[in-house]
């Protein structure tokens, strides 16, 4: 079973105790009037699905409840790095050499 | 054995039915009941209700603070559960102690953001005791219950296979479950099997 570090436990979990909530970082339009239909079903649908390192919310749902993002690699499923929601996203060289992500 | 004098076996009217398993090096009871709260709020807020409370709210992640019949579980950084234990027998006594908590929580509060459910009756807890302990429940929690990663003190909220509990080791060989109501003949069953 994958182990994920939930940042605000401050403990390795295993992966039944929290949910997948999508791609991270997307922000919502500050005017979503302005935009067009095609716009708005960008910001609402398209994602960026990348083979490789993408950043995703999870939430410790039966746990501490908490959203938070986290750096994983979708060939491996390898946890890079986990972060708090609202930090920036971590640099991948920071993220590989030596984050405290979920193993 | 309990490190708390918070839980003690269901009343003795009930005592027939208190017992779920009585096995060589392991015990399961049915505690009495409790008056309980979810407690949101900020640490400001937090600070305030655990002086009404009787009982700080601890800050650090996945800790208890139990103090006589009072207990508080960290559950989230701004969500606490509130355990407290009256003093007579019955449920009539869980609910005056359940009311008068709730009125000192608000006073104590005043204008100061937060929120205090009583969920007294959601809740039903489980004590799980003996050298086996750890043994049974790891049968279906899926953490890493030896002393050094789950030190007595710890609550978390996890998972029990399908159900939702909170697990708090109240000693080296003393668990609680507090599980939802609907969901304990669920867990008894699962302890049982094994
Ligand atoms: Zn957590």
């Amino acid at each position: 079973m994958l182990l994920i570090h939930c940042p605000c436990c401050g403990v390795d979990r295993p992966e039944i105790e929290f949910r997948h909530g999508g791609e991270a970082h997307i922000a919502r339009p500050a005017d979503p009037s302005a935009l067009d239909d095609h716009q708005w079903a960008d910001f609402l649908y398209m994602r960026s699905n990348p083979k490789g390192v993408t950043a995703e919310r999870w939430r410790h749902v039966h746990g501490c409840g908490r959203f938070f993002n986290a750096l994983r690699d979708t060939v491996s499923d390898r946890f890079l790095a986990v972060y708090r929601t609202g930090e920036p996203r971590p640099d991948l060289d920071a993220a590989s050499t030596g984050m405290e992500g979920g193993k | 054995m309990s490190e708390t004098a918070l839980y003690r076996p269901a009343l003795a009217d009930n005592q027939a039915n208190a017992e779920v398993l009585a096995r060589p090096g392991i015990k399961v009871t049915r505690a009495g009941p409790l008056a309980r709260f979810v407690f949101r709020g900020d640490a400001a807020a937090a600070g305030k209700a655990g002086g009404a409370f009787g009982a700080a709210l601890p800050v650090a992640p996945l800790a208890a603070n139990a103090v006589g019949a009072r207990a508080a579980l960290w559950q989230g950084p701004d969500e606490w559960l509130l355990l407290a234990r009256p003093e007579a027998d019955g449920e009539q006594a869980v609910d005056m102690l359940a009311r008068q908590l709730a009125g000192e929580v608000a006073a104590a509060l005043g204008d100061t953001p937060h929120s205090l459910v009583d969920v007294s009756e959601r809740n039903v807890a489980l004590l799980v005791e003996g050298a086996g302990a750890a043994d049974l429940l790891n049968a279906h929690v899926f953490l890493d219950l030896s002393p050094e990663a789950f030190p007595v003190g710890t609550a978390t909220r996890t998972l029990f296979t399908k159900a939702e509990i909170t697990l708090w080791r109240l000693g080296d060989e003393a668990f609680a479950i507090e599980v939802w109501r609907s969901f304990a003949p669920y867990v008894e069953g699962l302890l049982i099997e094994g």
